[in-house]
C-alpha cells in the first residue's frame, strides 16, 4: 500500500539558508525525522523539535520526514514542512503559522514609494536582510519570479515572511498572480500584514474591483482594520487605453504602475534604452494617475551593473512625472532615492512656500502669499512633498525651520 | 596530553604540546622573552661549488643531499597558495625514500595540499605545524594527526623560528625565478607570485635550504628576495605552480549586497574618525568585504583630497590603482594576490615587498603593524567582550589559518567588518569557540545591522557621534540576530582530546582546540 508523499524546498551544493523536506504520511508508527543539516551540532535539536511542533499543528500524527537543511531560519523550515505536507495530502485546513514577530507601522495612502525592491517569493534567503537597504517598499513576488510549479511553496514562504521578517519600515507589498490564482493568493497575505497588493497585467477595471472586494472580505473575516492598498500594473496597449478607469476602479487604489515588456510586444517593437517606443504609454500612465489623484510609478531598470544608466533612467522618469521606480537589486535603492531627491533650487523654493503657508495658517489667514505672489493650494501641497523628500534624503536638516529663520 | 591550566584569558590550555613545554598566555604585552636567538649552523663557502652552480637533478636528490631523515622538520612558504605544485611532489619523494614521521612546517596550507592527508595516514608525515585550511584542517579537527596542530600567526611563525621553538631541518622554497646559485625572486616568471618573503626566515634559519624553480636564469637573478648565499641546492622542474590558482579566490570583490553594505559602512566609519587624515595608513585583508571597503574609502579619499602615506597589503589590483592614482605614496606588500599586484611590485619602486620580519615580528625592535592607523580584518565569531575567532567555525572545525590577523591587531584602529550571521549561524556569540584575538585589541565590529564600538575606545565613540552612522551596542545587534535565527545555537559537543593550540604572537598558548566528533 502506498503512502502519500510530498516534497518541497531546495537542496544541493549551492543552496544556502533554505531546506528541503520530504513528508511521507503513514497510518501508524508516530513521527520519524531523518535530518541532515549544515548546522547540525548547533541547531539539530531545535530543528527536530520545530518539525515535531509543525506536524502537530497540521494534525499529522504518523509520518516519515526527511529534511536536508542548509541553514534555513525557522520561518523557512515551517514553510517547507507545510508545503511538503500539503503536497502529500492536497488541501489542508490547518497551517503552521509562525508567531508574528513584527508589527509594521501603518502605511499612509500617500507615503513615499520612490523605490520598491522586488524579492522572488520562493527565495527566502534574499528576504532576510532586504530591509537593511532601506527601500521605501519591498515586493514579495508571487507572479513572474516564481515558477508555476512552486506557486504554492511561494505563498507559504511569503505568508511567513510577512509575519516574521523585519523589513525595516518598508511598505509590505505582494505582487499576486493574474486572475483566479491571484484572488486565491489574497487568502495567504491579507490576514498576515500585507499593506499593498500589486495586480499584474491589468486590462480591465473589473479585475481591480474583484481584488478590492475579495481583499475587503478576507480583511473583515480576519478582523483586519487597516486598508489593503492596491497598485494595478498596466502592461499592455489595452490596459493603457483604459488607464483612467483602472486608476479609479476602487478607492483603495493609491498608485498606478507601468510594465513595458508585454507592451512593446503588443506594439511589435523592440524595447530600447532610449524608450521612445513607450513614450506615449508612460505619459498616459502619468496622466491617468495624476487625474485620479494617485501616484504614477515607473518600471524597473534591469541592468544591475549600470548605476549611471539607472540614475539617468530615474531622472527621466522623474521628469515625466513618475514618483517611483522598481529595483531588482538592493544596490539600486540609494541611486533611485538620490535621483528622486529634489535639487537645491527646488528645495529652497519649497521651504519658503511651506514657511509662508505655516505663517498664514498661524495667523488664521485664508490666503498664502510669498512676496507679492499668491500661492495656490496645489503649490503648497507640492512644496510640502518636496520638503518631505528633502528630509528623507538628508538634504534638509530636521531643524530646517530654525535655520531658515535665523 | 599534558596538564591543563587556565591562562590569563581564562582559557584552559596545555602546559606541554607535542612534547615541548609551553607558557600559557599571560596577557597582552606581558610575556618577556630572554636568551639569544637561534641560528643556522656555521657554513663554509668552500664547501659549495666555486662556479656557483648548486643544481641537482631532482627533488629526491636535493633532499638526500640535504640529509633529510625520518622525524625531521621540513618547511615551505605559501606564496603559491592553492596553486602549489611543489610540496606534494616533495612528500611523494619522501615516501619513495622511505622516510617517516616528518613534521611539515608551512607558512600556510591550502586545499591543494589534501594529498598530504594520505602521506599522513601512511606515516610519512606525522603532523602539520602551521595554518590549516580546508581539508587538512578538517582532518586535524577529527583527531587524525599524530600530535596537536600548532596554529601561529605569520609573525608568530617568525618568532618561533627565531627563538628556537621550532627548528627547521630542511626548507623547500619554491621560486618563480632563480639562478643556479640560489638567488630567487617571486616577481617574475611563469609562476610569478610577487613576494617570496614568507620564506625568508626559513632561508635564514634552516639547517639546509632548497630552492625549486621552473624559470632558471643565468646568475645574477635580480632582485634577490632570497639570497643564494643562504641556499644549499637548486632544483629545476618543468612547472612549480598553477598561475591561475596562485591568484587566490579570496581576492574577488564581493557582489553580495549585504557585504557591500558592510563595506560601505566600514569606509564611512573610517572617514568619520580623527585618524582619517592626510598621511594616514591602513591595511586591509584580501577578503571580498575588506577589498570593497578599500574601494569605498578610495572614493572618499578622492572626494576629500586626503592622501595616505602607505597602505599595507595583501596587494591586489585595487590597491595598485590607489597607488597609481597617487592616493597613497607606498604599498608595503606582505603577499601579492593578483597579477596586477605582481606587475606593480616588479615595475614600481614604491610598491615594496615586506616580510613578517619588518611587519609582524615579536622579536624585532619594533614592527610596522603597530604603526598602522586602520586595519580591516575578518572573523568567524566575536563575543560580547570583542574577543574574536578566526580559525574555527562555530561547530568547532579548524578551517582557516590565522595569517597575519593576530599581528595586525596591533594597529591603532582594528575593524572587523563581518555579517552578523552566516546562513543560520550567529557570528556574534556569548563566548568564542576558539580565542584568537583578545577583545582589548579589537575596536570596532561592523555588521550589516549596525556598527559596535568597543567601549574602551571613547575617542572613536566621540568621533563618530552624531554623524548619522548606525552605532549600536554589540549586545543589541546580537539579540536582534538571535531573534532572526531562532535563538542561540547549542554548544557543539566536542571531544576531550586537544587537537590543536592557538599561539599568541609572543609564543604563549592562547587557546586549545578540541576534537570534533565525525
Amino acid at each position: 500500500m502506498s503512502h502519500p508523499v510530498g516534497e518541497a524546498g531546495a537542496r544541493g551544493k549551492d543552496v544556502r539558508s533554505d531546506c528541503w523536506v520530504r513528508v511521507e504520511i503513514r497510518d501508524a508508527g508516530g513521527v520519524e525525522i531523518a535530518l541532515r543539516s549544515k548546522v547540525m551540532s548547533m541547531y539539530g535539536r531545535a530543528i527536530r523539535e520545530q518539525a515535531e511542533r509543525g506536524l502537530t499543528a497540521l494534525g499529522i500524527a504518523h509520518a516519515a520526514v526527511e529534511m536536508e537543511d542548509a541553514g534555513a531560519v525557522p520561518f523557512v523550515l515551517d514553510a517547507r514542512l507545510e508545503t511538503a505536507a500539503r503536497r502529500a495530502l492536497g488541501e489542508l485546513a490547518a497551517e503552521i503559522l509562525p508567531d508574528r514577530r513584527v508589527t509594521p507601522a501603518p502605511s499612509p495612502r500617500d507615503r513615499f514609494r520612490r523605490s520598491r525592491l522586488y524579492l522572488p517569493g520562493n527565495t527566502p534567503k534574499l528576504m532576510l536582510n532586504a530591509g537593511l537597504h532601506r527601500p521605501d517598499a519591498v515586493i514579495l513576488d508571487l507572479e513572474d519570479a516564481v515558477a508555476p510549479a512552486e506557486k504554492d511553496a511561494a505563498r507559504c514562504v511569503v505568508r511567513n515572511a510577512l509575519r516574521v521578517v523585519d523589513f525595516g519600515g518598508a511598505e509590505l507589498m505582494v505582487r499576486i498572480n493574474q486572475g483566479e490564482r491571484g484572488l486565491a493568493d489574497l487568502d495567504w497575505i491579507v490576514p498576515h500584514g500585507v499593506q499593498m497588493v500589486l495586480i499584474p497585467k491589468v486590462e480591465d477595471p473589473a479585475a481591480v474591483r474583484d481584488v478590492a472586494a475579495r481583499a475587503a472580505e478576507i480583511a473583515a473575516a480576519a478582523g483586519r482594520e487597516e486598508p489593503v492598498w492596491l497598485m494595478p500594473i498596466i502592461e499592455s496597449s489595452l490596459g493603457a487605453l483604459k488607464a483612467l478607469e483602472i486608476a479609479t476602479a476602487a478607492d483603495t487604489v493609491v498608485a498606478l504602475a507601468i510594465g513595458l515588456e508585454d507592451y512593446t510586444a503588443d506594439l511589435g517593437v523592440q524595447r530600447t534604452r532610449e524608450g521612445t517606443e513607450s513614450f506615449w504609454m508612460r505619459g498616459q500612465i502619468v496622466n491617468a494617475a495624476r487625474a485620479a489623484g494617485i501616484q504614477p510609478i515607473d518600471t524597473v531598470f534591469s541592468d544591475v551593473a549600470d548605476q549611471e544608466g539607472l540614475k539617468a533612467s530615474v531622472l527621466e522618469a522623474k521628469s515625466l512625472g513618475f514618483d517611483g521606480k522598481g529595483c531588482i537589486h538592493p544596490r539600486q535603492i540609494a541611486v533611485v532615492h538620490e535621483a528622486f531627491a529634489p535639487d537645491a533650487v527646488e528645495i529652497d523654493k519649497a521651504r519658503r512656500v511651506v514657511l509662508a503657508f505655516e505663517e498664514a495658517e498661524a495667523r488664521g489667514l485664508g490666503v498664502v502669499s510669498l512676496g507679492s505672489k499668491m500661492i495656490d493650494p496645489p503649490v503648497v501641497k507640492r512644496a510640502q512633498h518636496t520638503v518631505k523628500l528633502a528630509l528623507a534624503t538628508g538634504l534638509l536638516a530636521e531643524n530646517w525651520r530654525e535655520e531658515a529663520t535665523s | 596530553m599534558s596538564e591543563l591550566v587556565k591562562n590569563a584569558a581564562g582559557r584552559m590550555v596545555p602546559t606541554e604540546v607535542n612534547g615541548t613545554p609551553q607558557t600559557p598566555f599571560q596577557g597582552v604585552g606581558e610575556f618577556r622573552p630572554a636568551g639569544r636567538k637561534a641560528a643556522a649552523p656555521i657554513a663554509r663557502c668552500t664547501d659549495y661549488p666555486a662556479d656557483g652552480d648548486k643544481r641537482v637533478g631532482s627533488l629526491r636528490e636535493a633532499l638526500e643531499k640535504c640529509g633529510l631523515q625520518s622525524g625531521m622538520t621540513i618547511s615551505s612558504h605559501h606564496h603559491f597558495r592553492n596553486g602549489d605544485l611543489v610540496m606534494n611532489q616533495i612528500f611523494d619523494a619522501c615516501a619513495e625514500m622511505g622516510l617517516k614521521d616528518l613534521v611539515w612546517f608551512p607558512s600556510a596550507s591550502f586545499p591543494c595540499h589534501a594529498p598530504v592527508i594520505e602521506h599522513q595516514k601512511a606515516g610519512v608525515v606525522k603532523r602539520v605545524e602551521g595554518s590549516l585550511n580546508g581539508p587538512l584542517g578538517r582532518h586535524a579537527s577529527h583527531g587524525h594527526m599524530r600530535g596537536a596542530a600548532v596554529l601561529r600567526s605569520h609573525g608568530g611563525r617568525w618568532q618561533a623560528v627565531q627563538d628556537g621553538e621550532v627548528h627547521i631541518d630542511v626548507a623547500v622554497l619554491a621560486a618563480p625565478t632563480a639562478d643556479a646559485f640560489g638567488n630567487a625572486t617571486g616577481d617574475r616568471g611563469p609562476s610569478a607570485c610577487g613576494s617570496l618573503n614568507f620564506g625568508l626566515v626559513d632561508s635564514l634559519h634552516a639547517d639546509k635550504v632548497i630552492v625549486v624553480t621552473d624559470n632558471l636564469v643565468p646568475f645574477p637573478c635580480v632582485p634577490w628576495q632570497i639570497q643564494g648565499n643562504n641556499v644549499d641546492v637548486v632544483v629545476e622542474l618543468d612547472k612549480i605552480g598553477e598561475p591561475e590558482k596562485i591568484i587566490s579566490g579570496t581576492t574577488v570583490l564581493t557582489k553580495s549586497p549585504d557585504r557591500l553594505l558592510i563595506a560601505e559602512l566600514t569606509a564611512k566609519f573610517m572617514r568619520a574618525t580623527r585618524y582619517y587624515r592626510e598621511g594616514f595608513s591602513m591595511q586591509a585583508g584580501a577578503g571580498g568585504t575588506a577589498l570593497a571597503a578599500t574601494i569605498y574609502l578610495k572614493e572618499f579619499m578622492r572626494a576629500d583630497s586626503v592622501k595616505s602615506r602607505f597602505m599595507r597589503g595583501g596587494s591586489t589590483k585595487y590597491l595598485v590603482e590607489i597607488l597609481e592614482e597617487g592616493l597613497t605614496d607606498y604599498i608595503l606588500d606582505g603577499q601579492t594576490f593578483d597579477l596586477e599586484g605582481v606587475r606593480s611590485m616588479r615595475e614600481n619602486p614604491n610598491h615594496v615587498p615586506t616580510s613578517p620580519f619588518t611587519s609582524y615580528n615579536w622579536h624585532g625592535k619594533g614592527n610596522f603593524a603597530s604603526m598602522v592607523d586602520f586595519v580591516v580584518l575578518g572573523a568567524t565569531e566575536v563575543d560580547a567582550q570583542f574577543n574574536a575567532n578566526v580559525v574555527t567555525h562555530s561547530d568547532g572545525l579548524m578551517l582557516h589559518g590565522i595569517g597575519g590577523w593576530q599581528n595586525c591587531l596591533a594597529a591603532n584602529v582594528t575593524i572587523l567588518p563581518i555579517p552578523s550571521f552566516r546562513d543560520r549561524i550567529p557570528v556574534l556569540v556569548d563566548e568564542v569557540t576558539t580565542l584568537c584575538g583578545p577583545g582589548e585589541l579589537i575596536d570596532v565590529v561592523v555588521t550589516e545591522r549596525g556598527i559596535a564600538i568597543n567601549p574602551r575606545r571613547q575617542d572613536l565613540l566621540d568621533d563618530v557621534a552624531g554623524k548619522g552612522l548606525p552605532i549600536r551596542p554589540l549586545a543589541e545587534i546580537k539579540a536582534e540576530v538571535e531573534g532572526i535565527v531562532g535563538g542561540k545555537p547549542d554548544k557543539p559537543e566536542l571531544g576531550d582530546e586537544i587537537v590543536g593550540v592557538v599561539k599568541w604572537v609572543d609564543g604563549t598558548v592562547l587557546d586549545a582546540i578540541r576534537r570534533v566528533p565525525e
